[in-house]
């Protein structure tokens, strides 16, 4: 079969298999909505102050979700053998992480952008920065699941992981939460946010070319 | 016989040193289709970590193994092996058929269709099931199946009878006999004695 027939093929085989074990949806998503309900209420009556730090707020919490939703990513395959299928195929590897990747973003990324608008006035943002809020989102959070598919490779073959793989990631995430939750912070007050959208652009573009090299070079190393 | 292409999967002088400890050294072989590699030997005495570096999975500490007189991973060698090791490679919250669908995807489809297979392997009726239902030797077999409906030559069998009944083992001891004749070669670790009709077995014991 050929190349684009297998990349679909391990997408809708993920999308299955995601819809066939719903908290694997349901939990990044719920961490989330959890995260940011919870701020008010700790902050208080102070309206001005968590409209202020609503971008933050928001993006925060969703690179924590895509940190918490990391771990699924490949471990499953690595448990019950298929990663060693996936990686014998005579398909180019780093193609076919890249569709578990994407079916991936799909299933723990997607629905933030889905419910960010909601939560967003929740938290009294200007309802003319939604626009600029979704667009981070919508080019930020694939870039979480492409940084992060490195530092799940890397620490799936180890039994604790979890701490290492914080460590690896989180470094990484920050430029992400700095130029996206300042573009949403900057649309707000309403002024022109393209460089700070261009730059996210650009870290989405390397990533989702460079990202799936070392991705299933690091899978290869983990399943000695 | 008519005249089939010939594959050569050699081992040259390999060894494999884990935890500082010597599995294996100086070891070599060469393979033809049509013939068997069964590789003997006790607990922990590098079968499978031989087999993991005849899948490329592992680097050889020594020497190299060639397909067709090429380094494994410079040749067509990918497209030609199958591997079924001690875990089956199916998805357990996909059917019979989804999962080996996958499999078709992400290789060539090969001699028999997906029907053809599950009937080759006694699972005919089982393609709406999902994979958590079955027994352990009807995942064996299903993961075998994957053998069936990709297009290889080599195959790579770590410990293909465990728990299969007796009717399972002879089933696959056929399956494995038609592979060879069709011009294949199997490398395998076996705790059972191995009975095929017509075929050049190798043994290797790794102790």
């Amino acid at each position: 079969m050929s190349l684009s027939h297998a990349f679909f093929a391990i997408i809708r085989r993920d999308l299955v298999l995601a819809l066939r074990r719903r908290s694997e949806i349901a939990n990044p998503l719920l961490f989330f909505i959890l995260v940011i309900t919870l701020f008010p209420l700790g902050i208080g009556a102070q309206p001005h102050l968590l409209q202020a730090i609503a971008p933050g707020i928001i993006w925060v919490s969703a690179l924590l979700a895509a940190m918490l939703s990391l771990d699924s990513l490949f471990r499953s395959d690595f448990d019950d053998g298929s990663l060693e299928q996936i990686l014998l195929s005579s398909h180019p590897a780093s193609i076919l992480v890249l569709g578990k990747i994407i079916a991936h973003w799909l299933v723990t990324g997607l629905p933030l952008l889905i419910v960010a608008p909601l939560l967003a006035i929740f938290l009294g943002m200007p309802t003319h920065s939604l626009g600029i809020l979704l667009l981070t989102l919508l080019l930020g959070t694939p870039v979480l699941s492409l940084i992060g598919a490195i530092g799940v490779a890397l620490t799936v073959g180890l039994r604790r992981g979890g701490m290492i793989l914080s460590l690896l990631v989180l470094p990484l995430y920050v430029p992400v939460l700095i130029f996206a939750s300042n573009a949403v912070e900057i649309a707000g007050t309403g002024l022109p946010v393209d460089a700070q959208i261009n730059i996210l652009i650009s870290i989405l573009f390397m990533s989702l070319v460079l990202a799936p090299w070392p991705t299933a070079a690091a899978l290869k190393m983990s399943i000695n | 016989m008519t005249a089939k292409p010939t594959f050569r999967l050699q081992g040259t002088d390999l060894s494999c040193i884990r935890d500082d400890r010597i599995l294996f050294e100086g070891l070599s072989f060469e393979l033809v289709s049509g013939q068997v590699l069964l590789l003997e030997g006790k607990n922990g005495s590098g079968k499978t970590s031989l087999l993991r570096i005849l899948c490329g999975f592992r680097e050889p500490d020594a020497g190299q193994v060639l397909w067709c007189g090429e380094a494994i991973d410079d040749s067509q060698y990918y497209a030609d092996m199958a591997y079924v090791g001690h875990l089956d490679g199916v998805k357990k919250e996909l059917t019979v058929l989804e999962n080996l669908k996958v499999s078709l995807a992400l290789g060539q489809s090969g001699q028999y269709s997906i029907q053809q297979a599950l009937s080759k392997v006694h699972l005919t009726d089982y393609d709406e099931v999902l994979v958590q239902a079955l027994s352990a030797g009807q995942k064996r077999r299903l993961s075998l199946a994957r053998l069936l409906i990709t297009k290889n030559s080599v195959w790579i069998l770590d410990e293909p009878f465990t728990s299969l009944d007796k009717q399972g083992i002879a089933l696959i001891e056929i399956l494995m006999s038609e592979h060879c004749a069709s011009g294949g070669m199997i490398v395998l670790t076996s705790h059972h004695d191995i009975e095929l009709h017509d075929v050049a077995v190798q043994r290797i014991n790794l102790s």
